[in-house]
This record gives structure tokens, C-alpha cells and sequence, in this order.
């Protein structure tokens, strides 16, 4: 290929081609601008990141979870469906206000997560991976069947009080209620508190080092159990607050609720690379916008949503096996 | 040396099967057990089917797989619109859908062949060389993308032209199966349609297949998960496109084909197909892939291939068993193809051992008794426990047995076969020298 008469026509040509795809992308995202208004477009985005900030926190629990046992905990979705019923009957029982109600959540959720971790894992963590993995989703179904019963949470769709009035600013056209705003700041907090925890204090250097190498960090004397117990407690407890915003934004609340939000949740976490909190983040982010840009956008949106969110995921996949934020490893004989 | 029992051991496990075929058969037509019991008898045949693929995948090959549910859908739609256009005509032709389809598959066929001799994989690799030293690698990339597209694009017309071409010849064709006497025609119908649900989850295994299963472990595992959402979301609004199919609604009016004679029959043939195949030296190669997968391609198998033609099989194998399953309840709904319900098959193969058949077999077999057996030993005003003391259950079996209830071991004809009998010449020195004449 020294040849410029044939090197140079065809670098024209791939330049082109970027610049169609460039033009395309471009022309995309004004029609969908200019197709039922700006005002509607920065709408949708605000709503899809709501949602997007809620699965960050599930996300969260399920990354962390991964990173130190490789272990896929299906049951946090129904850890998430505790939160939001724990903080229902504060809420709507016994009249507790939101900060309490969601510190309730987050404390039971703990609580639960710890139980489920010492009972159904722990015997399991010398076996196969794919045995813990059955328990997950057997305590799982455990979980959504027994709170059905009648004289638990109950099978039906229950509806949600918030424990706030719901005001709505509006900013240009856009109606922005405050639930965003109390959705975005309390996922905000929690996740500035993990990464000082889990960057700045000696237990999250002890989790960092589980993470990276459980033998050895034993072999630095690091209490790996209590680490694995501990990184459970952290996940539910951002779950359970994920499941509490979860109802305080679609406030209508049953047993079998965490299922969908869940497997999103864990699929964002995988989206963005699982093992890593920011890439669990931005998946979130993407993944609640694609959602909600969907239902807004496509005629047939609401129910092809699903189907779309994990067309991106393989998309995704097929380009960066990993996700987005995850590191490529080198697989050495 | 492994002994070599008298009593042949695939005899052993023919009386077995055939006791066991008998006596369903038996029980049902002297109306010992009732139809419900009878339809979970075959509901657990042909969970066997679908579980014994993914163990194959998952077991055999090392594939985690959660998207088993979404080749049994796949088959289930695809063979009930198949039969029930036999018996109520919904497109107009008796065998309208059945040439629809056959066609289909053969252009999906006749595109990836077109591929094939344009060798996309090497002109991809030359271009690519060609391109390397004067251009950017993103220009390449580009270069190479655009380029396989244009002949993907081309493969992909030269197939949608074959099946246009080809689907009118075969409606013409196959029309001569709505004049056969009407139990061999249905007979005959009902096995296409069983075989095209397989071989259409195992296209779409195999196009899904190659280019996901680059993923590592969980990765896939996620990746299939998602499959079968997208198949579950698809099949609610199935209508759009085929209203028959009827979406959320749930397809209706598919013919009670299935029997115990049929679920049996599928059950053997596959069971003989898998065991073949897996002490075949293709088995061989698949089982390598589990182990090792760098050790394996060293040893010069084609790993890519490998995986995606173990999970092709697979999922033929569950699409069979979704046919079977749609004939047997007459009724489709979507939330019946569930991403839940498709941890069944997962727990049965693991719980049934990873790598054993015989497991699978058994797990399938436990599995419908302790959902079904539920039913009826919980006493009344108890029903919804069911639920709750099923995973207590499971939960304690994966604590006690924690690699499944088989482990990897086979029961008689299903183990590895022993290499032949053969003469072992005996020296003459051995023979002389007999303990009597020692003294």
C-alpha cells in the first residue's frame, strides 16, 4: 500500500464513512430533539437519570458483592423489595419521617443480607461457584413466596405513602419534582460515602485487598469472613435504600417487585464492568436513560423497553467484552 | 482395568427404560394415575430434554448459559405455528407456515454458506495486514468492518432470495401432506414441526452463539440472560407481527399431539444422540474446552467452533422439548418462557450433577415430584407454602450435596464405553508356571 495513488482515495473514503456515521449520529439526536420539542427531550433524559440513579444503588450491592466472591447474588433484588416494605410500614404504620424510615430500611436490610450471607453462602464458599449461585436464587424465590404470604407483606400490590408532599419546580418547561431531586441527592451521599470508605479507611483497603487476592490477604492477616460479611451489610444496605427511592418514585410496591429492577440493576453493574463502583454508576445512568428515552421516544416503547435495554447490552458486549469501565485480563497459561 | 460386567449394560438400561415406558403406559390406560399425573410424567420427560442441552452446554462444554429458557420458547412458537396452521389454517395454507419456515432455515443456511466461500475470516485478517503498515488503527478497523458488512450484506441477500424462491416450491410441495390419510399426515406433521423448533433455536444458538461466546464465563451468562428477555419481550408482542401468536394473550388453538410415546421417544433419541456424541472424539474435544480451554486449542481444536456448535446442540434439544411442551398444554404464553423459570433448568443440572446424564435424567425426574409432590402433601389452606418450602428444600441440597446428587458419575449404558474386548495373549511362561507346580 505505498502506493498513494491507491492511499490516499482510500483514506478519503474511511474519513468519509466516519463522517457519514458523525453526521448520523449528529442528525440523530437533533430529530430526536426537535421530534416532540427540546423541553420533552431534556425531560425524558432528567426521568431516565432518576431511575438510572436507583440502579446505581442496587447496582452497587451487586458489583461489590462480584468483585469480592464472584458470585452472582440474585437474592439482592429481593433485598431491595425488603427495603421498600420495611419502609413502608414506618412510613405508613408507625409515621415515621423519610430519613428515619430510610435509615430503618437500610439497617434491616443489613441485618437480612447478613443472615442470608452467613446461611446460604458461607457453607458454600469452598464449592463450585455455580452452587452458590443455585442457593442465591433459591433464597431468592424464598424470599418473594414467603413475604407473600398472607400474614407477611401479602401478595398484592400495595401503594406506597411518601412520607413527603411532592412539589414540582418547574425550570423552562421542564417539571422537575422534588422526589428527583431527594433521588439524585441521597444516591449522591451514599456513593460518596462508599468511595471514602472504601478508598480512605483501613477496613476498605482490607476490602480492596480481599477483592484483589483473598489467600493473600488472609496471609496479611486480614479477617477475610468478616470483609465478605461486611461487604453483604453494604450492599443491602444501599439496596434497601435503592428499593425505599424505588417506591417513593413508582409508589406502588409488591413482593415480586425486585425482580426486574434487579436484573437491570445487575446488568447495568455488568454494562459498565462489574467489580467496578463508577462503571456500576455510569451503567446505571446509561441504562435507566436508554429505558426511559425508549418509552418516550418509540411508539411501541413501553413495551419493547426490555428488549431494547439488553440489545444495547450485547451491543455493548460485542465491542467490549468487558463493559465499559472493565479491565481486560489477560488469561496466561 | 475397569471390569467388564456378564450382563451387558445396555441391555440393562433398555429394560429399565422399557419398564419404565411400559408402565407409564400401563397406568395411564388402566387409569391408575390421573391425567394431571400423566401430564407431569411427560412435563418431566421433556424437562429432561431441555435440561439434558444445557448440560451439554453448561456440563459438558463449560458454557454458562442462563438463556436455555429462550431456545425452549423458540421452539415451542416455532412448532405450534407449524401444526396449528396444519389443523386451522391461519395463513391461508395448511402448510403455509411449515414452507415458511423450512425455507427461512434454509436461506439463514445458504447465507452463512455464501460466507463461508467468500472466507470473510481471511480476507478480514488480509485486508487487515494490507492496511497495517501505511494506516491508523482505527482506520483499519473501519476499513474491516465496512468491508465484512458489505459481505454479510451480500450473504444475507443471496439467502433471503433462496428462501423467497424456495418457499413457494415447497408450499406446492409439502401441500401433498394435508391429502395423507389424517393420523399419518398429523404424525408426520407433528415430527417436521418437533425437528424445524429444534433446528431454529439451534440457528439461532449457533448466529448468537459465534460472536457471544468469545464472552468469558459470566459475561456469556449475563449476555444469554438477556437473550432470553429479549425473547420473553418479543413474544409479548409477537402479535405485531404474526397475530396469530396472539402476544400477551397467549397463543390458543395448537393441537394435543403430545403423548408419553412421543416425549419417550424424543427422550431416547436424544439420550443416544449426546451419549454418541460425547464419547465420540468430538465429545472429547467438547469436554477439553470445559477444562481447559488454552490447553485445548493448543492441542489444535477449534475452540470458536466448538462452544458454538456444543451450544447449537443444546439448544436443539430444548427447542424439541418446547414443541413437545406446546402440544402438550395446547396453550402458549409468554410468561411461561420467564427469565425465572429459566433457572429450572439450571437447578436441575446442577442439582442432577454437572456432566452426568443419568443426573439430569433423575434431577428432571425429582425435580416435577417435589414441585408437583408439594401440591398434594401440604395440607390445606397451606397452597402458597409451596413455594416457600421448595427453595428450603433446594437449599438444603445444595448445602449437603454440594456437587449435585450424581457428581459426574453415569449409571450403565450412559457411562463411558470400554474400548473392545480384546484376546489378551497369555505368555508361556505364565502358563507353566501354575501355583500347584510351584510347590
Amino acid at each position: 500500500m505505498k502506493n498513494p495513488l491507491i492511499k490516499w482515495p482510500l483514506r478519503v473514503i474511511i474519513w468519509a464513512i466516519y463522517g457519514l456515521l458523525a453526521a448520523g449520529i449528529v442528525w440523530g439526536v437533533i430529530s430526536l430533539v426537535r421530534f416532540k420539542g427540546p423541553v420533552y427531550f431534556v425531560q425524558s433524559v432528567i426521568d431516565g437519570l432518576r431511575l438510572g440513579f436507583v440502579y446505581a444503588l442496587v447496582a452497587l450491592g451487586y458489583t461489590m458483592v462480584y468483585g469480592i466472591v464472584r458470585l452472582i447474588n440474585f437474592a439482592h433484588g429481593d433485598v431491595f423489595m425488603v427495603g421498600a416494605f420495611t419502609s413502608f410500614y414506618a412510613i405508613s404504620q408507625y409515621g415515621w419521617g423519610f430519613v428515619p424510615a430510610i435509615a430503618l430500611a437500610m439497617a434491616v436490610c443489613m441485618l437480612l443480607n447478613v443472615v442470608i450471607e452467613r446461611v446460604a453462602y458461607k457453607p458454600l464458599r469452598d464449592a463450585p461457584r455455580i452452587a452458590a449461585l443455585i442457593t442465591a436464587v433459591g433464597v431468592s424465590f424464598f424470599l418473594e413466596y414467603f413475604t407473600a404470604l398472607k400474614w407477611v407483606f401479602g401478595p398484592d400490590f400495595v401503594s406506597y405513602k411518601r412520607p413527603f408532599e411532592v412539589v414540582i419546580w418547574e425550570i423552562g418547561g421542564v417539571r422537575i419534582p422534588n422526589i428527583t431531586a431527594i433521588i439524585m441527592g441521597v444516591t449522591i451521599f451514599l456513593l460518596l460515602a462508599l468511595q471514602y470508605i472504601v478508598r480512605r479507611t483501613k477496613i476498605g483497603k482490607a476490602m480492596r485487598a480481599t477483592a484483589l487476592d483473598k489467600p493473600t490477604a488472609r496471609l496479611m492477616g486480614i479477617n477475610v469472613d468478616g470483609v465478605i460479611t461486611l461487604t453483604f451489610a453494604i450492599g443491602a444496605a444501599l439496596g434497601g435504600a435503592g428499593g425505599v427511592l424505588y417506591a417513593i418514585a413508582y409508589p406502588q410496591i409488591w413482593t415480586f417487585m425486585g425482580i426486574m429492577p434487579g436484573l437491570k440493576a445487575f446488568t447495568a453493574a455488568v454494562l459498565g464492568g462489574i467489580g467496578e463502583i463508577t462503571g456500576a454508576f455510569i451503567g446505571s445512568l446509561l441504562m435507566g436513560s436508554i429505558e426511559v428515552l425508549v418509552v418516550s421516544f418509540l411508539p411501541t416503547g413501553s413495551r419493547l423497553r426490555d428488549l431494547i435495554a439488553f440489545l444495547v447490552l450485547i451491543i455493548v458486549f460485542l465491542v467490549k467484552p468487558t463493559g465499559i469501565m472493565g479491565k481486560v485480563e489477560v488469561e496466561k497459561v | 482395568m475397569a471390569r467388564r460386567s456378564r450382563f451387558p449394560s445396555w441391555l440393562s438400561t433398555l429394560l429399565i427404560a422399557l419398564g419404565i415406558y411400559i408402565l407409564v403406559l400401563v397406568a395411564q390406560s388402566m387409569e391408575w394415575i390421573s391425567t394431571y399425573w400423566y401430564n407431569v410424567i411427560q412435563l418431566a420427560g421433556l424437562t429432561a430434554i431441555s435440561a439434558l442441552g444445557l448440560n451439554l452446554i453448561y456440563g459438558f462444554n463449560g458454557q454458562f448459559s442462563l438463556g436455555h429458557i429462550g431456545f425452549y420458547a423458540i421452539g415451542a412458537y416455532g412448532s405450534a405455528l407449524i401444526t396449528k396452521d396444519f389443523v386451522t389454517p391461519w395463513s391461508g395454507n395448511r402448510v403455509g407456515a411449515l414452507s415458511w419456515i423450512i425455507a427461512g432455515q434454509v436461506g439463514v443456511l445458504v447465507a452463512m454458506l455464501v460466507l463461508r466461500l467468500l472466507r470473510v475470516g481471511a480476507l478480514r485478517k488480509r485486508l487487515a495486514a494490507a492496511l497495517q503498515a501505511e494506516f491508523k488503527p482505527y482506520e483499519v478497523r473501519l476499513a474491516v468492518t465496512v468491508v465484512s458488512l458489505v459481505l454479510v450484506g451480500i450473504g444475507v441477500g443471496v439467502g433471503v432470495a433462496v428462501a423467497w424462491g424456495l418457499q413457494k416450491g415447497l408450499a406446492a410441495g409439502l401441500a401433498g401432506l394435508a391429502r395423507w390419510p389424517d393420523a399419518l399426515g398429523q404424525n408426520m406433521v407433528f415430527f417436521i414441526a418437533l425437528l424445524c423448533g429444534g433446528t431454529m433455536a439451534a440457528l439461532v444458538a449457533y448466529l448468537i452463539g459465534l460472536p457471544l461466546l468469545r464472552l468469558s464465563s459470566d459475561y456469556f451468562g449475563i449476555a444469554t440472560l438477556g437473550f432470553s428477555v429479549m425473547i420473553y419481550t418479543a413474544l409479548q408482542n409477537s402479535d405485531q407481527v404474526i397475530p396469530t401468536m396472539k402476544g400477551a394473550r397467549g397463543m390458543v388453538g395448537i393441537p394435543l399431539w403430545t403423548t408419553w410415546t412421543w416425549v419417550f421417544a424424543a427422550l431416547v433419541v436424544v439420550v443416544v444422540i449426546m451419549r454418541n456424541l460425547i464419547h465420540s472424539s468430538y465429545g472429547r474435544a467438547i469436554v477439553s474446552v470445559r477444562e481447559d480451554e488454552i490447553a485445548s486449542k493448543t492441542m489444535g481444536n477449534d475452540v470458536a467452533q466448538l462452544k458454538a456448535m456444543a451450544f447449537a446442540f443444546g439448544a436443539f434439544f430444548a427447542g424439541v422439548a418446547g414443541g413437545l411442551y406446546a402440544h402438550l398444554f395446547g396453550f402458549l404464553h409468554p410468561s411461561t418462557f420467564n427469565f425465572v423459570k429459566g433457572f429450572d433448568p439450571l437447578i436441575i443440572v446442577v442439582f442432577g450433577g454437572l456432566g452426568s446424564m443419568t443426573g439430569t435424567i433423575l434431577g428432571s425426574a425429582i425435580f416435577a415430584l417435589i414441585i408437583e409432590g408439594l401440591r398434594v402433601l401440604l395440607p390445606q389452606g397451606f397452597e402458597d407454602w409451596r413455594f416457600v418450602v421448595y427453595p428450603i428444600i433446594l437449599l438444603l441440597i445444595m448445602l449437603l450435596r454440594q456437587k449435585g446428587l450424581l457428581g459426574t458419575t453415569e449409571w450403565g449404558w450412559l457411562r463411558a464405553p470400554l474400548p473392545p474386548a480384546r484376546e489378551i495373549p497369555v505368555p508361556e511362561r505364565a502358563v507353566s508356571a501354575k501355583p500347584e507346580e510351584v510347590g
